[in-house]
């Protein structure tokens, strides 16, 4: 560390009293922390209740035939699980959290350009939460058209589609809206002497993802619009009877919701690759070739959807095209891989709980990337094509990735947040547990569906018993490492002991702030004039 | 909305804001870009049945419309140049006859719509129905792209209204006018949907 942290003249953005009292100090706050935190307890509330549904769903499938729920309940439930945890977590989760509270603080501004709409956007987000969920308790039921609403089933179905829709498309305006913010504070509020070359790399994947939350989000939303029309009005954009196309459904839906997977990954990325150097004690290896397979990766994500309709019905020179354009993604997606692990090499690396976490991210993210090349490739896709594999890469990428770099971003950002240490002890069974939990959830999945076995349905033959039952078991495990970890957590923002300023020694401008960061983060806005991993100078 | 609890910090950046209104009009015309994406696909599928709904439609209605809308659009431009120059009243005026175009668009669209219902043109019609699927399409996305822009429409002028309203007490002023800038973008965004619009489904026959 090149310079001691000096006491802020300002009182932390915690105990700041402000007009309101008591939880309205909260949800009036335009204060980014304050915001972030306001993001972290409810996508951590609704994941609750979506793993909740997940490991229901594993208890189902534990033994063929009816074991805990019959089908319509099945599909309601695979449906609800989808839409929470795509929806409601894992969009939001890492750029609304983690990028509200340490993105103003990493570039050195006071706050985001647009505090009040930030704010707003939690208000969106939560509003739309509430329209979705209502969508279970009212109406024809609960939906059962899976999380992609599929046309032409999701007019048809009798179940309540409506609230679930509009609330994709209400929770849609809130991404946009966050997009827009961070773009705008990138541009703006950079600490006099940042260049866009001396800014830290999570800001950079912020960007990136800020940018496909503007152009991809827009595109979802009005399509889910067309359906609401379709429901109401019975148009006739994706009804075959009427003179519509249900593939027209698909491409719209993905070419939206392919890009959104790298809105899940790529602030995940920028996790990693602000933990990776801080642990090696040692600069990032290859700076600006992370900062442009960041936006290689949001560029050419941009044209790849085709892949997920490879066997709804498209021309031979569409599937190649796309094909093609699906390969081409992961080059960028290994580069980072290649920069993060000769980071480590020759460092002196300091072994510690956010680490263990990036480190799995590189596993499960690689196992992931190369079943999704598998999934890319046009003959192996025919056969794996809504099988169990899917699920299994799936998961592996969106779980694997976006779930374990959150909860690495957790334990690296921890102590800065709430000014509290957690038990590495705990801390560390958690991980491993959850770790372990998650390989032998979804690994047998792979097989499974190699053999053949397709996902959505609440039973199968006798021939897939087996793995069935070591994936459950799996699903056991890494709930129970779950609950260690948020319990964990929990314990320690409460009664955990006081944090150093800077218990990793990292350098990024977060750090150069006590702990818990003060109301306006920096008394002066600082100079920055090195390179935002050079250690060189400690 | 003066109830953040952060308040001494309260920054200016004109140019931010403006940097924010251009990425959000960018969302939007992604967002009109599906519905003429579905247009196209459908014009190209279906180029007789097209070709002739559109002669169902009213060119002088729909000439008259566009007048009025690129009118306002001037009217509003005017406007920000009268609070750049500090004429107050000239700009209240401006905007006050910008709203009043679009309350005339708005009554065109009004009687334009309820015409062709009353023919029995709308969605999920029998009438509709009989003439086929060509016609079935055109107007469905008629009644959307005109009915999601006419929506725009009725959020923008709730926003000149309270420009208005905001420019009378002062607050947006010589010194300070980032707010009506933005409105501008927005109508101006408005208008150039609408040029696409017209010619689309009233001109291409």
């Amino acid at each position: 560390m090149s310079e001691s942290v000096k006491p802020s003249m300002q009182p932390s953005y915690l105990q700041y009293k402000g007009k309101y009292k008591g939880i309205f100090a909260w949800i009036f706050s335009t204060d980014h922390k304050r915001v972030g935190l306001l993001y972290l307890y409810s996508v951590m509330g609704f994941f609750i209740v979506g793993a909740i549904l997940g490991l229901m769903m594993k208890m189902e499938l534990i033994a063929p035939g009816k074991t805990i729920m019959g089908p319509q309940a099945y599909n309601g439930f695979f449906t609800l699980h989808g839409i929470i945890m795509i929806f409601l977590i894992v969009i939001p989760g890492t750029p609304a959290i983690f990028g509200n509270f340490f993105l103003p603080l990493m570039i050195g501004a006071k706050d985001v350009a647009f505090p009040r709409l930030n704010l707003a956007s939690w208000w969106i987000y939560m509003i739309g939460a509430i329209v979705v969920l209502f969508s279970q308790f009212t109406g024809g039921g609960p939906p059962d058209t899976g999380w992609t609403f599929y046309a032409p089933y999701s007019f048809q179905t009798p179940t309540n589609m409506l609230p679930a829709v509009l609330g994709a498309f209400i929770l849609g305006f809130s991404s946009i809206l966050t997009g827009l913010n961070f773009i705008v504070t990138i541009h703006r509020m950079r600490a006099p002497g940042m260049t866009w070359l001396k800014m830290p790399l999570f800001p950079w994947t912020l960007y990136a993802t800020a940018w496909i939350q503007i152009i991809a989000t827009p595109i979802v939303g009005i399509t889910l619009i067309m359906i609401v029309a379709e429901r109401l009005l019975n148009i006739g954009f994706f009804d075959p009877a009427l003179g519509g196309d249900p593939i027209l459904y698909q491409h719209l839906f993905w070419i939206y919701s392919h890009p959104a997977v790298y809105i899940m990954i790529l602030p995940g990325m920028g996790v990693i690759s602000e933990i990776i150097p801080t642990f090696a004690r040692k600069t990032i290896f290859g700076y600006q070739a992370i900062i442009v397979s960041t936006l290689a990766i949001a560029f050419v994500g941009y044209f790849v959807w085709g892949h997920h309709m490879f066997t709804s019905g498209m021309s031979g020179v569409a599937l190649f095209t796309f094909s093609i354009l699906t390969f081409l993604v992961a080059i960028p997606s290994a580069v980072k891989v290649f920069n993060w692990v000769s980071t480590l090499h020759k460092a002196s690396i300091n072994m510690q709980i956010p680490l263990y976490w990036a480190l799995s991210f590189i596993f499960v993210f690689m196992v992931g990337g190369f079943s999704g090349l598998t999934l890319g490739a046009l003959s192996t896709n025919v056969h794996l094509h809504d099988t169990h594999f899917v699920v299994a890469h799936f998961h592996f990428i969106v779980f694997g990735g976006t779930g374990f770099s959150f909860l690495a971003a957790m334990h690296y950002w921890f102590p800065k947040m709430f000014g509290k240490t957690y038990d590495r002890r705990w801390a560390f069974s958690g991980w491993i547990t959850f770790f372990a939990g998650f390989l032998t959830l979804y690994t047998p999945m792979f097989y499974l569906g190699i053999d053949g076995m397709p996902r959505r349905y609440y039973d199968y033959v006798d021939q897939f018993h087996d793995w069935n039952i070591v994936s459950s078991f799996g699903s056991i495990v890494m709930v129970a490492g779950l609950a260690i970890i948020i319990i964990n957590l929990v314990k320690s923002a409460m009664w955990g002991k006081k944090s150093e300023h800077n218990p990793w020694k990292g350098i990024t401008l977060e750090w150069t702030v006590p702990t818990p960061p003060p109301l306006e983060n920096f008394d002066e806005i600082p100079q920055v004039t090195k390179d935002p991993y050079d250690f060189t100078k400690e | 909305m003066e109830h953040s609890t952060v308040i001494s910090h309260v920054h200016r950046d004109d140019e931010a804001d403006k940097l924010g209104m251009w990425l959000f009009i960018f969302s939007e015309l992604l967002l009109f870009g599906v519905l003429f994406l579905t247009y196209s696909v459908y014009r190209y599928l279906n180029p007789v049945a097209f070709g002739l709904a559109a002669e169902e439609l009213d060119v002088v209605i729909g000439t008259i419309n566009t007048v009025i809308l690129l009118l306002s659009s001037l009217t509003i431009a005017m406007s920000i140049t009268a609070v750049q120059t500090g004429r107050t009243q000239h700009a209240i005026i401006f905007l006050g006859a910008t709203l009043f175009l679009s309350l005339v668009f708005m009554v065109n669209k009004y009687f334009e719509w309820s015409g062709k219902i009353s023919h029995g043109l709308y969605p999920g019609s029998e009438h509709l129905q009989g003439l086929g699927q060509g016609d079935t399409l055109f107007f469905g996305l008629y009644y959307m792209l005109t009915g999601v822009h006419a929506l725009h429409m009725i959020i923008g002028m709730a926003i000149i209204g309270f420009v208005i309203y905001e420019v009378k007490r002062g607050k947006i002023n010589k010194g300070d006018y980032a707010y009506l800038e933005n409105t501008g973008l927005y109508w101006h965004l408005v208008d150039l949907i609408w040029i696409f619009l017209f010619p689309l489904f009233y001109l291409v026959t």
